[in-house]
């Protein structure tokens, strides 16, 4: 078991490792220099210099590499080109915001899809089950952001209901409870938005697992023992149908961070995605190669904690895949 | 019983081919009215309209899907774009379909050492977060549409790729490929005229929903000014005009959205439907 979780370990190691090298060449591949853009043209060449190796891009690119893997290895990610901070410091701020919105829509996604998926499956081939799977088609078909624009416009601008964007109002209201409340407020749009095409995942998984699972001869058994059809479902159908979910968690994690960046730059959600687009939009290359490597990081933590939970809630399941 | 099984059967195929054929219909539509967007608008898609007079006007029978911020009329633009995202889907379609089955096929046939490396080096790529490995490249490249081509599809043949070595695995230990070898074919032969038109199956199932998730993908990017550039349209960044003029002008906005859901729904359909009705196990 523990050599088992070296080895996914270093393979995990490996793949950040790549994730790190390959952003490098890539914005090595970039044209143009980044200093150009935080001096004014026809500054004196002197203080371009001093601004170049302020950022360390006078160094030979193999040299870049070597300090920015050292920097990367201690946790150091470097100065950001345009906040003139550590960009360890802008995650630090960003992170925890973008955990809120993510596990609220994690939550959010697995309740909901769970109980459409179980909804729609036993009242399989109804028109209740036509209707809810047609509208979970059109949820998992629709673009994310466009969602988020339509709840916008409906909900913020035309009724006023909701704010758009941002993660509290300007002016922070007094007492524990209204901020609280203005917290959830701000909260809704963005993690419904965010949830949705995921829960109409998770609900479409769920009906054909559970589908699949009533059609088995215990099920059938347990019937012909008339144990009662709830019973069925929810002692000895549901356990079996939601187990392959668990595999599902470190596909969905990417997924996740990729809809946060995305919902987070439509409501100017000041998280990580926010961060990363901002950085991009500047060409601020230590936060990109900072978002990339927490990305890399996430994903891959996604992929072994999705590997050991299945293996915990399936002990048929082998460790070695291919042996 | 036997009858209400084979009914529940019967009518799930029904279904499953129904909705099919409305993806197919869908698609048809779809795919006529962008090729054809210059007879059915009638209007150029970049031409900016008068800028006093023609701006944001509200859909009405002159401009069913009204007009953008510079006058332009947003149906032939909606239908123009809609050729650029389609084409761009079906090209990295056919590209990660391309590369995934060579790959699949020959780390498959080939077996051993080499496919044990070949298939580490695809699990190595699908722990990347590639996701991000495309914001980041499209966002450092000069920003060209045709760029976004070979991007998506290099970062997107790893399943397909896996889908087709599982498939070519079963059938190397088929007869009728012991036959083929016992005549004396060549390998090159055997792969291309048995083994790789047997595995398409599964390669077209995953390409067509694979249309879906890259439209999706593009439509996304395109939003972000990261994909294709205005003034050349394309759904998302249609979606991204609209997006400061959602209370004065929500037309420009929902109409390009409308246009991703249904093709997507449609891909979907399609995809799921010759699932079922090409499996017929299930």
């Amino acid at each position: 078991m523990s050599g088992f979780i070296l080895r996914r370990l270093g393979a995990a190691l490996l793949v950040v490792w790549g994730v790190l090298s390959l952003s490098f060449i890539f914005l090595q591949m970039a044209p143009g220099d980044p200093s150009s853009m935080y001096t004014r043209p026809g500054t004196d060449q002197k203080t371009v210099e001093h601004i170049r190796q302020q950022m360390g891009l006078d160094l030979p690119v193999w040299q870049q590499y070597l300090v920015w893997s050292r920097e990367f290895c201690t946790g150091n990610f470097g100065t950001s080109f345009m906040q003139q901070r550590p960009v360890s410091e802008i995650f630090a701020e960003a992170i925890p915001n973008t955990l809120r919105l993510t596990v609220v829509v994690f939550v959010l996604q697995l309740v909901i899809g769970i109980l459409l998926g179980v909804l729609t499956a036993i009242k399989r081939d109804s028109s209740l089950d036509f209707i809810l799977s047609s509208v979970l088609l059109f949820l998992y078909s629709m673009p994310g952001f466009w969602l988020g624009l339509m709840a916008i416009m409906v909900f913020s601008l035309t009724l006023g209901w909701l704010p758009s964007s941002q993660m509290q109002s300007l002016v922070i209201p007094d007492g524990t409870l209204p901020i609280l409340w203005d917290r959830i407020r701000h909260l809704i749009l963005p993690a419904s938005v965010l949830a949705a095409p995921l829960a109409a995942h998770v609900a479409r998984f769920v009906r054909a697992s559970l589908i699949e699972v009533l059609a088995q001869n215990y099920i059938r058994t347990a019937r012909a023992y008339g144990i009662s059809r709830w019973k069925i479902l929810f002692k000895y159908a549901l356990k079996n149908a939601l187990l392959p979910l668990t595999a599902l968690f470190g596909v969905y994690l990417p997924f996740l961070l990729a809809g946060a960046v995305i919902t987070e730059y439509v409501f100017a959600w000041p998280g990580f995605g926010m961060v990363t687009v901002n950085a991009i939009f500047a060409h601020d290359f230590p936060v990109i190669l900072a978002s990339n490597f927490v990305a890399a990081i996430a994903v891959v933590a996604g992929n072994l904690i999705s590997d050991l939970l299945s293996r915990a809630v399936d002990p048929r399941i082998r460790l070695e895949p291919g042996s | 019983m036997p009858s209400a099984i084979y009914h529940l059967k019967l009518t799930e195929r029904l279904w499953s081919h129904k909705a099919l054929l409305a993806g197919i219909c869908c698609i048809g539509v779809l795919a006529f009215a962008t090729i054809f967007s210059n007879m059915i608008s009638g209007y150029d898609p970049v031409a900016q309209g008068d800028l006093l007079t023609d701006r944001y006007l509200e859909p009405t029978s002159e401009h069913p899907f009204g007009t953008d911020k510079f006058g332009r009329d947003l149906l032939s633009r909606v239908l123009y774009g809609g050729r650029i995202s389609l084409t761009i889907a079906f090209s990295v379609v056919f590209l990660t379909a391309t590369i995934g089955l060579l790959y699949g096929t020959l780390s498959g046939y080939l077996g051993g050492l080499t496919d044990s490396v070949m298939m580490r080096f695809v699990d190595f790529l699908l722990a990347f977060p590639s996701i991000f490995i495309v914001i980041t490249v499209v966002a450092i490249f000069e920003m060209n549409h045709w760029l976004l081509i070979p991007i998506l599809s290099l970062t997107s043949w790893m399943e397909t790729a896996r889908i087709v070595r599982t498939e070519v695995l079963t059938l190397k230990e088929r007869d009728f490929i012991s036959a083929a070898k016992g005549l004396g074919y060549t390998p090159v032969r055997i792969l291309f005229e048995h083994i790789i038109p047997n595995s398409m199956t599964p390669v077209i199932v995953a390409a067509t929903l694979k249309v879906g998730e890259v439209i999706l993908l593009e439509s996304a990017l395109s939003f972000l000014g990261l994909g294709v550039q205005s003034p050349t349209p394309s759904w998302g960044n249609i979606i991204n005009d609209g997006r400061e003029v959602l209370m004065t002008a929500w037309w420009v906005s929902t109409f390009p959205g409308l246009f991703i859901a249904m093709s997507v729904m449609s891909f979907n359909l399609i995809g799921d439907g010759l699932r079922q009705a090409l499996s017929p196990s299930r």
